[in-house]
């Protein structure tokens, strides 16, 4: 009885591995070809993309062309409305809004990209570990998971903020730490139905390690959930900065983020100067909404390639 | 149906250990230690282990959990110095206001999400279903507190409609003025819908394709009837089970709101208190909120077991 099995089991796997490990280069290319192709098909995406693009050139090359001193205030120049030599107009401590605008926008998206890039590293190797494990150990990963998502997001933030004192790096760190349990979920869920296809019981039958099948097999085919998740993860932790930052605990000046010249505008909401309220606040959302654009078409174009492919 | 009451009590009362133990981390992990943490760094050492000894800091750490939950089980949530007053009696007073605010969001969101939702289900991909869609994704975009400040410059300054600021005192008096909750809760549930909306529409969009909704237009139903007996019935099911889903999410959102209105409620005490590091208060409320949306999310899912036969009498 052992014999046969032990023959068929390489006789089986055999044709298996070299077929997949052919297919996987050309495979992955033509597959991203066909992604990219749906992608490209939906308008709202390429608005999304040329925004985001836009706003990182904005932000990060936009200094370079147009010069100004965020770093010493000039109270001869405070709250000056747009005109010549200030096209926004200043702020309370004489920095240029536009400026201004821009520095802020360098924190709020390198924190929301670096935050959204651990959360989703760290959440999508939990989901996949508790998925595969099963049993007691997904339960009490995933237990852990329920539990943080049942403290509101914003009193997690708060609370840490108020213990580590906010610098960049650590707010990056918090708000990945509260953002990787949506993730998680999502890559579980995915898990459990790739831990069960042929290819993947196959490698395991042949001896695979736990951990080489979790990172040879499950991780890179559930790569279109994690990618989907990172553009709406961008979106979320600029979201989450802008609030942390208006409600004070945003990193320290000179430095500031979209959230933290909001935060400053509104000592002004009664004076009328709405240059330090709309220019950050429609920052935010237009870039929200372009990463949300492409986090949708993406997620379409993904499904659209399965439904291709069956 | 027992037996997944059984399982979802059980999965809430894990979820609730959950949180004390996040807590207890939280409290090991303040500056220099809790008693240093509350009672400032100009405390004397004599102080500290007076503290430490009335709080059962000094003795080994699983007892210690047991202290602290046993007092937290009591209603004994500490004393925050900064403020003078017992934690408890602080959100004695504070929860029932963001109870308030946080239900009459979710309700003005339903009243308001489940008939857009339809009316988008029924009229697929028209001008009418995008520019929805269009505008709920602006809003789920959009700053909380940044909306909530376009509606006090249109609302209170623009036009003198509603006062900028919630009305303050306990919860009697914050119901005696209700001009003043209006643009709290109408901010809150602006986001709410947003979150809701696209759920709204696919659940509705779902019912439509089933066959009782083609037999019952078969019969000669009306398209008003069909909506309102067989669509709207089994589309606001889900929506309940969405409600607890969302909850931590829209408590979140009442605290930015409670900031912006200066509402007196837990999230601008949590606000107040994270801005003065008074820790006891930190702590006490972290414990309450996560407990509160705990017992929410599985009142909701008690909720969808009443309404549901499927559940009910499985």
């Amino acid at each position: 009885m052992a014999d046969p099995t032990q023959a068929a089991a390489p006789g089986l796997a055999a044709p298996v591995v070299p077929a997949a490990a052919g297919a996987g280069e050309p495979g992955g290319a033509r597959r991203f070809a066909s992604v990219a192709a749906v992608f490209f098909e939906n308008r709202l995406a390429i608005i999304g993309l040329v925004v985001v693009v836009a706003m990182f050139a904005f932000c990060f090359l936009g200094p370079l062309f147009y010069h100004t001193d965020q770093v010493h205030t000039d109270l001869n120049q405070v709250t000056l409305p747009p005109g010549t030599g200030h096209p926004l107009g200043t702020d309370d401590t004489g920095y240029d809004e536009l400026g201004r605008l821009m520095a802020g926008g360098q924190t709020s998206l390198t924190v929301g990209l670096a935050a959204a890039i651990i959360a989703t590293f760290f959440g999508g190797i939990w989901g996949a570990v508790s998925g595969y494990a099963g049993g007691i150990v997904d339960s009490v990963m995933m237990r852990v998971v329920d539990v943080l998502l049942s403290i509101p997001t914003l009193f997690l933030l708060l609370f840490m903020a108020a213990i580590f004192r906010p610098s960049r790096p650590m707010l990056i760190i918090l708000i990945a730490g509260v953002s990787w349990l949506i993730t998680s979920r999502l890559v579980r869920s995915e898990t459990l139905t790739l831990k069960v296809r042929e290819y993947v019981q196959a490698a395991r039958v042949m001896g695979g390690s736990s951990r080489y099948n979790l990172f040879r097999h499950v991780l890179p085919n559930a790569i279109g959930t994690i990618a989907v998740n990172v553009t709406f993860q961008v979106a979320d932790a600029i979201l989450l900065l802008a609030a942390m930052s208006y409600l004070g605990l945003g990193v320290p000046p000179p430095q500031t983020d979209w959230g933290g010249m909001l935060s400053q505008g509104v000592d002004y909401i009664f004076a009328g100067y709405w240059w330090l309220i709309y220019p950050p606040g429609l920052a935010i959302v237009v870039t929200v909404v372009a990463f949300n654009f492409i986090g949708d078409a993406l997620r379409d174009s993904l499904e659209s390639r399965l439904q291709v492919n069956q | 149906m027992t037996g997944y009451l059984i399982r979802r009590l059980w999965h809430a009362l894990l979820v609730v250990f959950g949180v004390t133990i996040v807590v207890f981390i939280m409290l090991h992990l303040l500056p220099g230690g809790p008693a240093r943490a509350i009672l400032g760094v100009r405390a004397t050492p004599a102080a500290i282990a007076a503290f430490d000894h009335a709080n059962g800091y000094d003795r080994p750490l699983f007892a210690q959990y047991g202290f602290w939950v046993g007092h937290l089980a009591t209603g004994q949530l500490g004393y925050s110095y900064k403020l003078n007053q017992s934690v408890a009696a602080l959100i004695a007073d504070r929860l029932p206001k963001t109870v308030l605010l946080v239900g009459l969001a979710n309700l003005f969101a339903l009243v308001f999400a489940v008939p857009l939702g339809l009316l988008q289900a029924r009229r697929r991909n028209s001008a009418l279903d995008y520019s929805v869609t269009g505008i709920a994704f602006v809003f789920y975009s959009m700053p909380l507190f940044w909306l909530s400040l376009l509606l006090v410059i249109v609302f209170s300054i623009d036009v003198r409609w509603f006062p900028p600021e919630a009305p303050q005192g306990n919860l009697a008096q914050v119901l005696t003025a209700p001009g003043g909750l209006v643009l709290p809760v109408a901010a809150l549930t602006l986001i709410t819908i947003a979150l809701f909306s696209r759920y709204m529409r696919s659940s509705a969009i779902d019912s439509l394709t089933q066959d009782y909704i083609r037999t019952a237009q078969a019969k000669g139903l009306g398209d008003a009837k069909l909506l309102r007996r067989h669509v709207l019935r089994n589309s606001l099911l889900p929506t309940i089970t969405l409600i607890g889903l969302t909850l931590p999410v829209v408590v979140s959102g009442a605290l930015l709101v409670e900031s912006v209105f200066n509402f007196p409620g837990m999230g601008l005490l949590f606000w107040n208190a994270a801005q003065a590091q008074d820790y006891a208060v930190l702590l006490a409320c972290t414990v309450v909120v996560g407990v509160a949306t705990a017992i929410g999310s599985l009142l909701a899912d008690l909720l969808y077991m009443v309404v549901d036969p499927r559940i009910r009498t499985a």
